[in-house]
């Protein structure tokens, strides 16, 4: 397969990569490839990428030219990748859908017209797709959530949002990694370590996965929590 | 060798020149916000351009030294003192053992940095020390420095003559340069020009993740929000309230806003130095002429022979 995105310089530093402009399953395909190209290939050209929903930032290293920066790029999207596909790996994350946990259902409750038990259902049936990881230390870019689910975004972001923490924001769910600041609707809290510093390398969550979220109640939050920190 | 915080500043951490290759788990490089007067330093104690120093903001802090050995401060000046004595800046110094080093509010722009012979001892977290703090990795425990911290430093045991620097490098911090950014289009004719023509200032919420304004609010155009994408460093994002934010070393490795323009790599080393007040304006250059800006800062580097890439 040979990729034929628009190649463009972001900055006098960095280049972008763009195979499209909308979320598709198609599109993280290629940003998937392109991505797995640029990591597993030995140029000394490039120091940092970012894959996005449709497009990949290079980030040249400190010595290399815009140029030569371009010539990397060229050389990797014409590597034939035969029969090369996304290793699908399912994570099931558990969450602890408890009001304490879940400060906004009743925000969510509120907009989407269910009621808990049936928020729930919804966001525990769907099967999730991980397009990247951004933003922060391990957050995952998540897209297939029931779009009756989509909710906006707080007026004010919170100042800190627990480690963990589950939330929608429009039309996409998601978890925090880290304590941030943050406008998503929380509705729960997973126990399982999204990012941990010891191993920062070894996300929970990786670009490409697939997620399902499973109910669980306090007690098994709090046992789940114990083994594992 | 160690030296130990007797009075943090306002914000100190311990830095490298970022940890790289890693922004596609979401781990931003980080590293010193003037990697220009950090190299300097480094250089100066003759130290690789790489090696572990501090960075302090707005207000330095008191340190002693509990064994003697060669330190430098560079970047902005700020007050600073050796046991009473004026601490030179640009210079590397002789320090011993016991002596405490003074630094007080800056004179200048926003940061300064203290290198010494051998650099800062910390664990290397995916091949840097540099602190991220929202991700609290890196650095001395992943966080700024508080009082009674103690933090290792390398053993000084070559005679290599200190440097001192002709001429220092004053740049004007009132423009900073810039490309198009990737949503350039995206806005108005009438809005770039207010963009350029205006003003902006530093406001008060700026830190190490970004740096924000005040002052002119710039419309983005139809939508607020774009797909999100990978976020360059110095990329001027404009949220939905119109205030521009230009993405600074410890940013989010992507994000939604559209991105103006992007403050060329030659001058990244001012928005590290601009403080909340400060008033600047956006100058376009082309991509072309920023990267020749770029390695003709790079080039500078090429006469100190210890430098290691």
């Amino acid at each position: 397969m040979i990729l034929d995105p628009t190649v463009i310089p972001a900055s006098d530093r960095s280049i972008l990569v763009q195979f499209g402009d909308e979320i598709s399953e198609d599109l993280h395909y290629q940003v998937y490839l392109f991505t797995q190209g640029l990591l597993s290939s030995s140029h000394q050209a490039i120091s940092n990428i970012s894959p996005g929903y449709s497009s990949v930032l290079v980030r040249l290293h400190h010595k290399t030219t815009l140029a030569e920066g371009m010539d990397t790029i060229e050389e990797v999207l014409k590597e034939e990748h035969p029969g090369d596909t996304i290793p699908q790996r399912t994570v099931e994350i558990p969450v602890c859908y408890e009001d304490e946990f879940g400060p906004d259902l009743g925000r969510v409750l509120k907009h989407t017209g269910y009621d808990k038990e049936e928020l729930i259902e919804r966001h525990t049936s769907g099967m999730y797709m991980v397009y990247f990881l951004g933003f922060s230390a391990g957050f995952p870019y998540i897209g297939g959530m029931d779009e009756s689910l989509a909710t906006p975004r707080l007026e004010t972001p919170r100042k800190t949002v627990p480690a963990g923490s589950v939330g929608i924001a429009g039309h996409q769910t998601g978890m925090y990694p880290l304590s941030t600041p943050g406008g998503w609707n929380l509705i729960g809290r997973t126990p399982l370590p999204l990012f941990n510093r010891s191993e920062p390398k070894d996300t929970a969550i990786r670009m490409g996965d697939r997620i399902r979220f499973r109910t669980v109640g306090r007690a098994e939050f709090e046992s789940l929590g114990q083994s594992q920190s | 060798m160690s030296l130990t915080v007797l009075k943090p500043g306002f914000q100190s951490t311990l830095q490298d020149l970022g940890r790289n290759g890693f922004t596609h788990l979401g781990i931003a490089p980080a590293g010193a916000a003037d990697s220009f007067s950090f190299r300097l330093g480094n250089l100066l104690v003759g130290n690789g351009e790489n090696d572990t120093g501090m960075e302090m903001t707005l207000v330095g802090g008191t340190y002693r030294f509990n064994q003697s050995t060669l330190a430098a401060l560079t970047g902005s000046r700020f007050t600073a003192t050796l046991d009473g004595e004026d601490f030179p800046f640009f210079k590397a110094f002789h320090v011993k053992k016991g002596q405490e080093l003074d630094i007080g509010p800056s004179q200048d722009g926003a940061r300064c940095f203290l290198t010494v012979k051998g650099g800062f001892h910390v664990p290397q977290i995916l091949g840097s020390s540099s602190t991220h703090l929202m991700t609290r990795i890196g650095g001395y425990e992943g966080r700024d420095l508080k009082k009674g911290d103690q933090i290792n430093f390398g053993y000084s045991t070559t005679s290599i003559e200190p440097e001192k620097l002709e001429k220092i490098i004053e740049p004007d911090r009132s423009v900073l340069h810039v490309t198009k950014g990737l949503q350039y289009d995206r806005f108005e004719s009438k809005n770039r020009d207010v963009f350029f023509r205006e003003r902006f200032i530093v406001s008060q919420r700026s830190n190490r993740m970004g740096l924000r304004t005040e002052g002119p609010k710039i419309k983005a155009g139809i939508t607020d929000e774009i797909l999100t994408e990978g976020l360059p460093i110095g990329a001027v994002q404009v949220p939905g309230n119109g205030h521009p934010i230009i993405s600074f070393v410890d940013h989010q490795t992507t994000g939604g806003y559209p991105k103006i323009v992007n403050v060329i790599a030659a001058d990244l080393c001012k928005v590290g130095q601009l403080k909340p007040g400060d008033k600047f304006k956006f100058q376009l250059v082309s991509i072309a002429e920023a990267e020749k800006l770029y390695f003709e800062q790079e080039s500078f580097f090429k006469k100190f022979t210890h430098s290691n890439s």
